[in-house]
């Protein structure tokens, strides 16, 4: 029988669609404190807690969009909601801080916030930090307010709530979340659900998804929905196959080896960057740029690949790492060089039998590495442009450079002019001033509501200049 | 509802009714259209070539504008198109429908205005009002967008539920919702300005043309609004400004918080903060003096009193804000960092409140005291995050002096309260908690005799206070509120009352826009510091320094609230939230390009300023309103003029000393970008003065 934990207790799954989204399910159970503000992952309302593997303890209490997810791929896990944390009379302490700092006032986006709050509150990593440190996006509690970046409040302008989070303790003793920790999430159900001539699949194994894909190449396979869930919210998509492959075993590969390290294709973003703990410094200058918070905790970078977008800002970091990809099938592995990938417009070499495996990064890694990231806002916001470098500067000289660009063309881009302009060269203003005008006339930019063609073709020679400027300490160093 | 002619792209043309989400949504999909394709205006500026308007064209003036011009040391003249903005409450327009075997309709919706909600509804079921009642709890934002908006939703959620006897909900998603409903208008603004020798306005002559969208909607109060906001704090004593709504074939623009005050105050911001540098003056010393002094009147001929309060503010944000430390220290890092720049700039509100429409400044109130006890309000006030309901239940309380966990509202009700004005206009908490007063009043007048003939004193020496009830003098008896609650129904004295208010004093005449429409000024002063990156465009909001007039504060914490919030909101407008339409001549012309979350941009937590520091201005107290307190809602808003000024300064600082900087509206970091590289160009050339002149006439 198919049931989910919600706030300790046992709901059972009945009734629903393959393509019902978890807070459409919640919702209809009478848990109203979730919200649809978007339906599209922008702006948090919908946040509920999923108790999933931790890395300092066995589970983390972590936040995802419940608007983007289906409930099916939730079968045997563990939700908690903002009524789960605490009721009026009975406030969770994330609740009490917002409410009486004012950080509630139409308070539609508040049960978001406080689930997307809770989840930073339960993390074991989060420790206080010396008061004097200047640090706007951390509390005195070790709060990162990176936690709260997916979710959006029209009302208040943040400060109330910023000081409710810095504000916050620790839990305390006989906390049930708290002591949940400690114990391992619930393995991932083998889930079957064929409701109305649609059918979701979450199968045990690799060999019997790559089974399922040569025999339905149509598949949609699904790890942290996070895209497919905005089709399936705004644009009426309704697969008649949907494949989860986010807990498969073969998918969560991590592994630093000699020569490479190895990414598990279903590894999330937030997993991967707490992992990597700063090994590869273009991955952890990206990652705070990536989405938000609440996005990265569900999707995968396979997923990333997956799409194919021109601009999922991984796939730059990617080129610029010279990575490879490695695809598999019923037919067997190969590995793909990223530069290679992309043949179109959403378009890659993967067949549709293939599934993303793993992600292998060539080691050692560039010495000199940026990513350069052009939106209109900040935080969670697609690119303009985007920009990652991967040097080697010797002896003044730039011996190595690999340049990713994204948001200029159809597909990622390597900028191959840029990089032949800059290759044996000495790194020096002028020549870097060459180069730039060269980046400048990469790929074909667009103009859209996010920018005008020639902010994007200005924006690349920019970056240049920027990443020059940044770099200056290489100029003559030998390293 | 069901239009022969599409007039915008978004425009409904039927509506399907599902047993659930789905069915509707498919039904809909299902639906087939044919398209006669019509010539489309979807620019300002092609709907003024094609002289295509609404409603009427607006006139206010005062003075001798041509006169004072040519008589003027210095004028300058220039254009100024900019962009109007999404409300984007957090909650989507919403309505649930149902009927009852008698035919009485019952509608909640998430509305501003449950009693124009209730009208439109009976107009389009052909029944009377008093067989419809509309209820709203509470809205997930509203910001003027369901002030006008939301009745058209909850007219199709009630004739479904007629035609079908089933309740019938109608709730829109964020695409549809940013794709069907009115927005902010955007405006065009062609000015002249002179000013005299020292740097003081002397005459403005503009003409504002407001974005109006395919229907006239709440467009000539909007615009009449802007009109009376040109001046902003500051006295011009000649002044013309002709105002006109283009009609085009975009979403009906609406109300949105500060309701065209913001368009016409952008328009003089923007004009002194490019005429300083063609004046040789700073920026906030431009500002400073040309503020209102008292005893001067505005151009529609209102004294503007309490004008000291400007110079209050303005030299409380010099104190707080540390103004002139900050300003060397931005000097010094500016001179010595070439690829990142800072400025600090001050700007002033003066915002009139009171509706413009002198008969919609009245409001109701239902106050019940039962046996026990407790305290019933219901009131003609709709709550939509701004937290009119608690400083409603904190007037019931003190009014009738009983701790606050005795009094509960109800949600409001057109059964309840008749009649009402929309929620909005900044005067929810002025009219309703009037109201509210007046009521609870009543009950007290009526509790004194009770209470007096049980205390043994007269009625005049009854004193009610934290649920006791007790003699003006010291050691006396005291009795409980419930013991005089009690006593008083057993001698049949009533328990509860309706209250009403209309405010005193507010006359305008429409047509010579001339007269005193609002009852008071709320005033403020904001001084924001921004970083710019010169490689980019981007910048950070350092620091934000407020000191805002709100009277004597019903609560702090809201009032703080709402000018953190609107502040924030307002700097959303004009620097990130960037509404763009297809104004392409393909297949998808007239088409929002920016129809959900992840292109139309609010501020984030990205956006909110660094340091935020805001202080009510003290010793506010406003005589005639409730507690001495003032509305907040809508003028915070405008504070943020204040970060489109230091963004331009930063801008310019790129450039020689002097430059004058023309930004686009919104500044995003592109907009920022180009007029930084303009700035930074304006280094390589000689300086000609045949090139000081401000572009586009």
């Amino acid at each position: 029988m198919s049931t989910i934990k919600v706030n300790g207790q046992n709901a059972m799954l009945d009734g629903v669609s393959v393509h019902t989204t978890v807070l459409d399910w919640l919702r209809d159970r009478g848990l109203t404190g979730a919200k649809e503000g978007c339906a599209e992952g922008e702006c948090g309302a919908c946040s509920v807690l999923v108790a999933r593997p931790g890395l300092e303890s066995a589970t983390e209490w972590t936040a995802i969009n419940a608007c983007l997810l289906s409930v099916a791929s939730l079968e045997g896990q563990e939700i908690v909601t903002s009524e789960g944390l605490g009721t009026s009379n009975d406030l969770h302490p994330v609740q009490r801080e917002i409410a009486v700092r004012g950080g509630s006032q139409c308070g539609f986006c508040t049960p978001g916030f406080v689930c997307s709050m809770a989840a930073e509150y339960y993390r074991p990593g989060r420790t206080a930090r010396a008061a004097d440190r200047h640090d706007p996006e951390h509390g005195p509690n070790g709060f990162d307010l990176n936690a709260l970046s997916g979710n959006l409040c029209r009302c208040t302008g943040y400060r109330p709530i910023r000081d409710a989070a810095y504000a916050l303790g620790g839990p305390e003793a006989g906390d049930v979340l708290a002591a949940r920790l400690s114990s391992p999430p619930p393995a991932p159900a083998v889930t079957r659900l064929a409701v109305a001539g649609a059918e979701f699949l979450r199968p045990e194994s690799l060999d019997e998804v790559l089974e399922v894909l040569a025999e339905q190449p149509r598949a949609r396979i699904v790890a942290g929905s996070t895209d497919v869930g905005v089709e399936v919210n705004l644009r009426g998509a309704r697969d008649s196959l949907v494949v989860a492959v986010d807990r498969l075993a073969e998918l969560r590969e991590f592994e630093i080896g000699r020569n490479e390290i190895k990414l598990g294709a279903a590894l999330t973003l937030t997993e991967i960057e707490r992992r990597l703990t700063g090994r590869v410094p273009l991955l952890e200058q990206l990652f705070p740029q990536f989405a938000s918070r609440l996005i990265r905790n569900g999707a995968t970078i396979g997923g990333n690949l997956g799409t194919g977008s021109p601009i999922g800002d991984t796939q730059l970091a990617l080129l610029a790492l010279d990575a490879s990809i490695v695809l598999v099938s019923r037919r067997g592995e190969r590995a793909v060089p990223v530069a290679d990938y992309f043949t179109g417009y959403r378009q890659t070499l993967k067949a549709p039998d293939e599934l993303i495996r793993t992600v292998m990064l060539p080691l050692p890694l560039a010495p000199f590495t940026a990513f350069h990231k052009i939106a209109k806002r900040r935080l969670n916001d697609i690119s303009s442009v985007a920009v990652a470098y991967a040097l080697d500067i010797e002896d003044g000289l730039v011996r190595r450079a690999m340049i990713g660009l994204g948001g200029v063309a159809a597909t990622p881009l390597r900028a191959r002019a840029t990089e032949e302009a800059l290759v044996g060269r000495a790194w020096t203003e002028s020549n870097v001033h060459e180069a730039a005008i060269v980046m400048a006339a990469e790929g074909t930019p667009i103009d859209d509501h996010r920018a005008s063609a020639s902010y994007r073709s200005a924006m690349l020679g920019q970056s240049l200049r920027r990443f020059y400027a940044e770099h200056l300490a290489a100029e003559g160093v030998s390293v | 509802m069901f239009p022969a002619e599409v007039m915008f792209h978004g425009h409904a043309v039927c509506w399907v009714l599902g047993e659930t989400l789905e069915a509707a949504r498919l039904g809909a999909a299902a639906v087939e259209i044919d398209y006669q394709e019509l010539p489309s205006l979807v620019t300002i500026r092609e709907a003024i070539a094609a002289g295509n308007f609404l409603g009427s064209d607006l006139r206010l003036e005062n003075g001798n504008v041509e006169v004072a011009l040519a008589a003027a040391p210095q004028v300058f003249q220039g254009e100024f198109e900019f962009a109007g903005q999404e409300h984007f409450y957090l909650e989507t327009n919403s309505s649930l429908a149902m009927i009852d075997e008698g035919g009485q309709v019952f509608v909640q919706s998430s509305t501003q205005h449950p009693s124009q909600t209730q009208e439109i509804v009976a107009k389009v079921l052909g029944v009377a009002s008093h067989a419809v009642t509309v209820q709203c709890l509470r809205m997930g934002g509203a910001f003027g967008g369901k002030e006008m908006q939301s009745h058209g939703f909850a007219a199709i959620a009630a004739l479904g539920t007629r035609m079908t006897g089933r309740p019938v909900r109608v709730r829109l998603n964020r695409t549809q919702d940013l794709t069907m409903t009115g927005k902010r208008h955007g405006f065009h603004s062609q000015w002249r300005a002179g000013f005299d020798d020292e740097g003081r306005l002397v005459a403005l002559d503009a003409t504002l043309t407001a974005d109006g969208g395919w229907s006239l909607d709440m467009s000539e109060p909007v615009l009449a609004r802007a009109i009376c906001h040109v001046d902003n704090g500051y006295w011009i004593p000649n002044v013309r400004v002709d105002g006109r709504i283009a009609k085009t074939n975009k979403t009906s623009q609406t109300a949105f918080r500060g309701f065209g005050g913001p368009q016409g105050m952008l328009v003089v911001e923007d004009l002194l903060g490019r005429c300083a540098p063609l004046l040789g003056l700073d920026a906030m010393e431009l500002r400073r003096r040309n503020l209102y002094k008292p005893n001067q009147t505005t151009p529609y001929g209102q004294p503007v009193r309490h004008a000291e309060r400007l110079e209050s503010c303005w030299s409380g944000v010099l104190d707080s804000g540390e103004v002139e430390r900050r300003k060397a220290e931005i000097e010094g890092f500016n001179a010595t960092h070439p690829l990142t720049k800072r400025a600090l700039a001050m700007t002033p509100v003066k915002f009139g409140i009171a509706f413009n429409l002198a008969a919609l400044n009245q409001a109701g109130a239902l106050v019940h005291v039962y046996r026990d006890g407790s305290v019933l309000i219901n009131h003609g006030g709709t709550e939509m995050g701004q937290g009119l309901h608690t400083k409603m239940l904190q007037v019931a309380a003190t009014a009738l002096g009983v701790p606050p966990a005795r009094v509960r509202l109800a949600p409001t009700r057109t059964d309840k309260v008749p009649n009402t004005s929309a929620t909005a206009a900044s005067a929810g908490a002025d009219l309703n908690g009037a109201a509210i007063k007046n009521a609870c009043e009543q009950i007290r007048e009526r509790l004194v005799y009770v209470a007096g003939g049980k205390l043994g004193i007269s009625p005049q020496d009854v004193r009610f206070a934290d649920g006791w009830v007790r003699g003006l003098t010291f050691g006396g008896e005291t009795l409980t509120w419930e013991e005089v609650v009690s006593a008083a129904y057993f001698q049949r004295v009533q328990l509860w009352a309706a209250g009403f208010h209309r405010t005193e004093g507010l006359h305008w005449d429409a047509v010579a826009m001339r007269g005193e429409p609002f009852k008071y000024f709320a005033y403020g002063v904001a001084a924001s510091e921004v970083e710019v990156d010169g490689f980019t465009g981007a910048y950070t909001l350092r620091r934000v320094d407020i000191v805002h007039d709100v009277g004597d504060s019903l609560s702090p914490l809201i009032d703080i609230g709402q000018i953190e919030g609107g502040f924030v909101q307002g700097a959303g407008w004009l620097t990130l939230e960037d509404l763009r339409w297809d104004e392409s001549d393909g297949p998808d012309r007239g088409r929002l390009a920016t129809q959900a979350a992840s292109t139309y941009k609010l501020p984030s937590f990205s956006e909110m300023p660094e340091a935020f520091n805001v202080q009510l201005l003290e010793k506010a107290h406003e005589d005639g309103s409730v507690y001495g307190s003032k509305a907040v809602g809508e003028p915070p808003l405008m504070l943020a003029f204040s970060v489109r000024e230091a963004l331009r300064q930063a801008a310019a600082a790129f450039g020689p000393p002097g430059t004058s900087v023309d930004l686009g509206c919104p500044a995003t970091p592109e907009v920022v970008y180009w007029a930084l590289e303009k700035a930074r160009a304006a280094n390589h050339l000689s300086i000609d003065l045949s090139r000081v002149e401000l572009s586009g006439m």
